[in-house]
């Protein structure tokens, strides 16, 4: 498994992969697969991304140090990622009515009707988890729908706004500030403290936007 | 029980402690004292968990007061030295002082520093969230930001040796060069030596950011019109948008983020800029 170590600081190291299936694939090898995954020792924290996982030490270590204990650890790693934890499908009605729907048509050259239709046509698989409570990056979708984040984030997104950023959909749980480009809005409660887990969307599972009525 | 009513909370007071790490798998952030040397002082001198375990209130510049309800209480001021007043009694930073019923406690303002930690024996124990009374104030998880009227309920002392007093501040403030080491993208950055140099801190920072204003970093000429993909970052991680000024996160900062890190501050940095008021000048230094 090709893995590039890249620094993050006193108490972190960036692990940089090709793919997602080896970021599930590095996680394993450092926290263990199955229900029992713990992470290996004097790890702290492991955070998995698109292409990158983060490991968060308890103790500040240099570069070298943080570098030799993962390299060991890497080596032996199994490079199949982990089977999946069951799949689902989540339907998320969605207000197509957000700020940015023209500026998605002209950086996409489709029309509005298109990019809603794009939105709703194609599954998204919930990638990873991050950013803010209840934050999942959706990935998989209609690859027409590709555009970059504004170049000056909102101070507030509103709680419930759909956007889009390069090859992710996503749904802000709570106002945020935010640099999505934003199609709508839903009801939906992506995150609710009084669940388990709080967090509705699961890696590996998949979201089915669809119009609201 | 012991408890304390607050009277007026001044500008921000918030409870911290220890932080809830562990979580940013599902988007919850550390959060916790945003200077954690002065918050952990604070413990060892009321004889609290050195772990990070028991809640203090993290007061903005100053201005809170309070009435024991029930005592007796021990309590002890660190971080930003705001004077600290017993009726017309000042009380004395950095060391234990025990109240009884009815006392009322009032801090003036901080002459240097932004935070002060207010530490009381045996901790704050408001009801906690995901394991910890820190307040979350991007996730809006954990305590409520004090109010007139709060009543803070406060935990049973456990006996341990008494931390040896924190000694106050120099007059001229905080050390304001900060140290920088390498981060995961300073390949993004056209002169990455750029960023270690005098900045000025924006009046729109907060617990989750401190942005900087100064020259801006230019990104390099291959990466511009590029997207990062999404990646977990750190607090003390200096990140560049576009814009070319810096965001230093401080311990509410999003789990993940899509610009690139030029650099992260050392743990100690990151407690100093948590005591960088705006428009305060902080100078970078990159660490060999």
């Amino acid at each position: 498994m090709q893995v590039r170590l890249l620094p993050c600081g006193e108490t972190a190291t960036l692990i940089e992969v090709a793919d997602g299936s080896a970021v599930s694939a590095v996680v394993a090898a450092l926290v263990g697969r199955g229900d029992a995954a713990t992470p290996a020792a004097g790890i702290v924290e492991v955070v998995p991304a698109a292409r990158t996982v983060l490991v968060r030490y308890a103790q500040a270590a240099t570069m070298a140090a943080q570098r030799a204990a993962l390299e060991a650890l890497l080596a032996q790693a199994d490079p199949t990622p982990p089977p999946a934890l069951g799949e689902r499908t989540v339907r998320v009605p969605v207000s197509y009515d957000g700020p940015d729907l023209d500026v998605v048509a002209e950086l996409t050259g489709l029309t509005v009707a298109d990019v809603v239709s794009a939105h709703t046509g194609l599954p998204w698989r919930v990638a990873f988890g991050g950013f803010a409570p209840g934050f999942a990056y959706l990935t998989d979708g209609d690859p027409r729908l590709r555009v970059p984040r504004r170049a000056e984030p909102r101070p507030a997104v509103p709680a419930g706004a759909v956007g889009l950023a390069d090859e992710y959909s996503g749904i802000y749980p709570r106002a945020t500030p935010g640099g999505w480009q934003l199609l709508g809005r839903t009801g939906v409660p992506v995150w609710d403290s009084h669940r388990h887990p709080p967090a509705l969307l699961r890696p590996g599972w998949w979201v089915q936007f669809e119009v609201a009525r | 029980m012991s408890w304390l009513e607050v009277i007026r909370p001044g500008p921000l007071s918030l409870l911290q402690d220890g932080g809830r790490p562990g979580l940013a798998g599902i988007g919850v952030t550390r959060s916790g004292a945003a200077d954690r040397g002065a918050y952990l002082a604070g413990a060892a001198l009321v004889g609290n968990d050195p772990a990070g375990g028991d809640a203090a209130i993290e007061i903005v510049l100053g201005g809170l007061a309070f009435r024991v309800l029930e005592g007796p209480v021990r309590i002890a001021v660190t971080g930003a030295p705001c004077p600290l007043r017993l009726g017309e009694v000042t009380l004395p930073y950095g060391r234990v002082v025990e109240l009884g019923t009815g006392d009322v406690v009032s801090l003036g303002m901080a002459p240097v520093g932004l935070r002060c930690y207010l530490s009381v024996a045996g901790g704050i124990t408001a009801a906690p969230d995901f394991g910890s009374r820190s307040r979350d104030t991007l996730a809006g998880i954990g305590p409520q930001p004090l109010r007139p009227g709060s009543r803070l309920p406060v935990g049973p002392p456990v006996a341990r040796s008494p931390g040896s007093p924190v000694s106050p501040l120099p007059a001229a403030g905080w050390g304001r060069v900060l140290s920088v080491q390498e981060g995961p993208r300073k390949d993004w950055i056209l002169h990455p030596a750029a960023l270690g140099r005098a900045w000025e801190v924006s009046a729109s920072s907060d617990r989750v950011g401190v942005r900087l204003i100064g020259e801006p970093l230019a990104w390099a000429p291959s990466r511009i019109g590029r997207e990062l993909p999404p990646e977990p970052v750190v607090r003390g991680a200096v990140q560049v948008p576009p814009s070319g000024l810096p965001v230093v996160f401080g311990p509410d900062h999003p789990t993940t983020g899509g610009y690139p890190v030029l650099g992260v501050l050392t743990g100690a940095a990151s407690d100093q800029l948590a005591q960088v008021r705006p428009g305060d000048v902080v100078t970078l230094a990159w660490q060999r």
